[in-house]
């Protein structure tokens, strides 16, 4: 039997969006849902294949998508999987309210840690630099945490439209026991069938983003009504013009230089980090609307909010190798 | 917006751009791109740095591969390694290009490229035509079932923009196509860096009268192969609780509906479906391309592997197949090799058994081979030790699709393509018989077990093995040594010592032993068996306690000093070729039964600890 008499599974209120349906209630096939079809079997298959997965959590609106799309994934099942976010202490404080309340909705388990080695030397990027802080609040509290939960598929939501090296990332790529990625010999990935043997103490990353772009990601938010940090939206915002970037100052642990001063601007973020280490966009972007179609007139790209990536040309793909996301 | 109405309503399409090594197709593709209007501002003041850079003498002009080049090797090599994807959109739809390597090493990249594409744009140099990297590419893209290509004939300014030689081109790659099984070929002529037909017509070039690349792709047919009779492997069984269960997984051909009675294959077991289900509330049908979850109205057994298919035209299901294989491996394919098998969500042992030959993938040739190397693609028979349900290539990539997974190292080596089921499996049945192992082995009064002895050539596999025998007979059990010099007399007569014979002389020691064992003996094999994979696939033949691995561990050096049959003086002389130790591997056990340190003791001593174990292991055995 399928089920038992009269339990009839309700969609869930956040979930149910059928306005993309048609009167007959046969889908449209689009592009989205293409794509929202794709990432639900890269999903359904880490959670089929690995022992301990897990959804790397972020809290940018590329994890909002992952999270409403692993719910979608196995739903009526809540997701067999936990979160985790590798919270480096300079989130926005948006960022943690946010996390908080997708915690508090209680279905999925959200799993915070923090490198307390980097916290007990004050690691800050304020004071150390973009560089160490992401190497060690980052890149090495994440193989703390997965190595710490022995997990090993670990589900991220890049995307291949990003940058130069992750366009050559597989959907599950191979790392070996250290958490390296050696992007000359990855293993060669057909159709859908993807291969997940790997032997104790190595692990996966998992992209089921990979084939989305920004814009994607946008339209789908809109389409879904996927609650987003409202970061993403403009509004004044008290930032510093700093080494040409505009940076919001969310606390006091914030020091200025000899000449800057805090000016409320109209804002807001395309991407989400470290908050000393994230450029906003002056914008009057204050809706789903309206940063579409910001983003459709746009001549710039997404990361370049991103002081992390400023390094040398190609310095993500020496970020990769190393064990960064 | 455009670009909001494209993404939003339009098709996608994939696509490929493969083509020789320098005759452009990065830089096509990065002139795509800046055509199509998407590459930002950001990324256009790097790429004049970077132009500015590489090519000093170049001036100010723009090196389009750069946009697409991404890992620092291939910047510094100027060659592309591995695919790259990259998303574009127009006002009319949006694409996912794979951009693939073109060097004959790195073809597996290639194939992964064109597992997923509908499409590809093979680019040739007007000034040299076709070339042996055309054909190849060609052919893979045929191999992996592209049934549409566009043919961009670059550099026609320095041919002076010469009709000619662009019809003659044409005219050879459309024979070429067409002996591949390529339905449809566009020609057009090109000229990358200046965007001659790339996004817009050339007026350099009045003579082609013919759309552009980007008009030929956004007209191109996306239609997937999503035709077809209703079939979906099962990923995941959703059971939330008591009440709920359902089987998830990606639609792959065809539909269904509500009320549809369908199979679980390769089973024949029937159901209805219930419902279908997903977050956004339930569906009366579905389609290929759908990602759900399916309700059946009674209770049956489905787990992941499984394929629910339309009960009145289900798949065809077979354990031994004719396939085309693209091997992806550092290490050469062994014939009899038992590798995994991974196709839709099922996973099960496979073995190639024969090459009915390789095919030469720059000119089509077919030849003969014993052994397929890196990127070499041969046309082989398959044999499962499980039954699946399967399509042929042709009509589903996904239930005709495979990769071959080594059980050692994990490896990706090979991707292959089912072609049809050898009739064999279909009338070749199990014969039932009344007298079983059990009864045979009651009447024996023991339990039967097979002791594989294994280590280099002078270890004293043999010497220990008929010691054992001999308590083992003196104790009243029914015994038979199987001895791997012996067995080379008579049944393995026609196996030298290459790889692949060794393979295949372990694989038939272990059917022999698996006979003996099912007659209710005690069988103990003494042989090298140098290769943990044909342990590990004899191993399989048995059941748990039926097989000990004994390893007879004695250093080279110790081997080499005994030396019982003069052989490793005839190896190190250059005399004999492959001898294990020497020119050709020993891959110790990683968790045998028993090891033996057998420098340590005298054969005595090591016979009775093995003995010691089985007597133990019988004992045990007799309570069940």
């Amino acid at each position: 039997m399928a089920r038992i008499d009269g339990a009839r599974y309700a969609p869930r209120k956040s979930l149910g969006f059928l306005s993309h349906m048609s009167t007959d209630n046969t889908p449209t096939h689009s592009h989205l849902d293409d794509l929202e079809a794709e990432s639900i079997h890269i999903f359904r298959e880490v959670a089929a294949s690995f022992r301990h997965p897990v959804m790397l959590y972020s809290i940018g609106k590329d994890s909002s998508v992952l999270l409403h799309l692993l719910r979608k994934a196995f739903y009526p099942a809540r997701p067999p999987l936990p979160l985790l976010h590798v919270d480096t202490t300079w989130k926005f404080r948006e960022m943690i309210a946010f996390r908080e309340r997708v915690a508090a909705e209680g279905d999925v388990q959200v799993l915070v840690h923090i490198n307390q080695d980097g916290v007990r030397q004050g690691i800050s990027p304020l004071t150390h630099g973009a560089t160490v802080h992401t190497d060690i609040m980052k890149t090495q509290a994440l193989k703390q945490a997965l190595d710490r939960h022995g997990f090993d598929a670990a589900i991220g939501g890049a995307r291949r439209d990003e940058e130069k090296s992750r366009a050559k990332e597989r959907v599950f790529s191979f790392r070996n026991a250290q958490h390296r990625w050696d992007p000359k010999r990855q293993r060669p990935e057909f159709w859908h069938t993807f291969n997940t043997r790997i032997r104790q103490g190595e692990s996966v990353r998992v992209f089921p983003l990979s084939n989305w772009t920004e814009m994607d990601v946008w339209l789908y938010i809109r389409r879904e009504a996927i609650p987003v940090v409202p970061l993403y939206f403009a509004a004044p915002r008290p930032v510093v013009a700093r080494d040409g970037a505009l940076i919001m100052v969310d606390d006091e642990r914030f020091t200025l230089r000899e000449g800057e001063a805090v000016e409320m601007r109209q804002v807001r973020f395309r991407t989400l980090g470290c908050y000393p280490l994230t450029g906003a966009v002056e914008s009057s972007a204050d809706t789903l609307d309206k940063i579409i179609a910001e983003m459709a007139d746009s001549r710039s790209s997404e990361r370049q909010g991103r002081v992390i990536d400023h390094d040398p040309a190609a310095s993500m793909e020496r970020k990769k190798q190393e064990g960064y996301f | 917006m455009a670009a909001t109405t494209a993404t939003a309503g339009r098709g996608l399409l994939r696509f490929i751009t493969c083509g020789s090594v320098d005759d452009g197709k990065s830089t096509l593709l990065g002139r795509l791109l800046y055509d199509a209007g998407t590459v930002p501002d950001d990324q256009l003041a790097a790429l004049a740095r970077d132009s500015r850079r590489l090519h000093a003498d170049a001036g100010d002009a723009l090196d389009f591969a750069l946009l697409t080049d991404g890992l620092d090797a291939e910047r510094e090599q100027g060659i592309t390694i591995d695919v790259a994807w990259r998303y574009f959109h127009t006002a009319r739809r949006s694409f996912i290009v794979a951009d693939c390597p073109g060097h004959e090493q790195y073809t597996r990249n290639m194939a992964t490229g064109a597992s997923n594409a509908e499409l590809a744009v093979v680019l040739v140099d007007a000034r040299k035509g076709l070339l042996p990297q055309t054909r190849r590419h060609t052919y893979i893209c045929a191999l992996l079932g592209i049934r549409q290509v566009v043919l961009a004939v670059n550099k026609m300014d320095l041919v002076d923009c010469d009709r000619a030689s662009f019809e003659a081109i044409a005219a050879e790659y459309r024979e070429l196509a067409q002996s591949l099984g390529i339905a449809e070929v566009q020609c057009l002529p090109v000229v990358a860096p200046d965007g001659d037909n790339v996004g817009s017509r050339s007026s350099r070039m009045p003579w082609y009268a013919g759309p552009s690349l980007l008009e030929l792709l956004e007209s191109a047919d996306a239609a997937p192969l999503r035709a077809g009779d209703f079939r979906m492997p099962v990923q995941w069984v959703n059971r939330p609780d008591q009440s709920f269960r359902g089987y998830a997984g990606t639609i792959c051909g065809g539909r269904v509906a509500k009320g549809d009675e369908v199979i679980v294959q390769p089973g024949v077991q029937r159901a209805r479906i219930e419902c279908i289900v997903t977050a956004d509330g339930e569906l009366d049908s579905a389609g290929a391309g759908q990602a759900v979850t399916l309700c059946l109205d009674r209770e049956i057994d489905v787990s992941r592997g499984d394929v629910i298919a339309d009960a009145l035209r289900p798949a065809p299901v077979a354990d031994q197949f004719a396939c085309h294989l693209l091997w992806l491996g550092d290490a050469a394919l062994l014939p009899n090799r038992t590798y995994w098998l991974k196709l839709g969500t099922r996973t099960v042992n496979a073995r190639v058994m024969s090459i009915k030959h390789k095919v030469d993938v720059n000119s089509q040739a077919k030849l003969a081979a014993r052994q397929l190397l890196l990127n070499e693609v041969g046309y082989c028979t398959l044999g499962l030790d499980d039954e699946i349900a399967f399509e042929a290539y042709a009509d589903n990539r996904t239930l005709g699709g495979f990769i071959l997974i080594d059980r050692q190292s994990n490896a990706t080596v090979a991707c292959g393509m089912l072609d049809f089921a050898l009739g064999r499996s279909a009338n070749v049945h199990w014969q039932h018989v009344d007298i079983d192992k059990g009864v045979r082995a009651s009447s024996k009064g023991q339990q039967p077990l097979c002791l594989w002895f294994t280590g280099l050539s002078g270890a004293g596999k043999s010497t220990v093995a008929n010691l054992v025998e001999r308590r083992l007979h003196a104790l009243g059990c029914h015994t038979y040594l199987l001895d791997g010099d012996n067995v080379r007399h008579g049944i393995n007569r026609d196996l030298g010592f290459t790889p692949q014979d060794r393979v295949e002389n372990i694989r038939r020691i272990a059917e022999v032993a698996h006979l003996m064992v099912d007659a209710g003996l005690i069988v103990l094999v003494s042989a090298i068996s140098p290769y943990r994979s044909e342990r590990r696939s004899a191993r399989e033949l048995f059941a748990a306690a039926e097989f000990m691995e004994v390893f007879v561990d004695a250093p080279l050096e110790e081997c080499e000093r005994r030396d019982p049959k003069g052989l490793y003086r005839k190896a190190r002389a250059g005399a004999i070729r492959n001898f294990t130790g020497i020119d050709a591997p020993y891959e110790r056990p990683e968790a045998p039964e028993i090891h033996l340190l057998s420098g340590a003791q005298r054969a005595e001593q090591l016979a009775e600890q093995v003995v010691a174990r089985v007597l133990a292991t019988l004992d045990g055995g007799t309570d069940d």
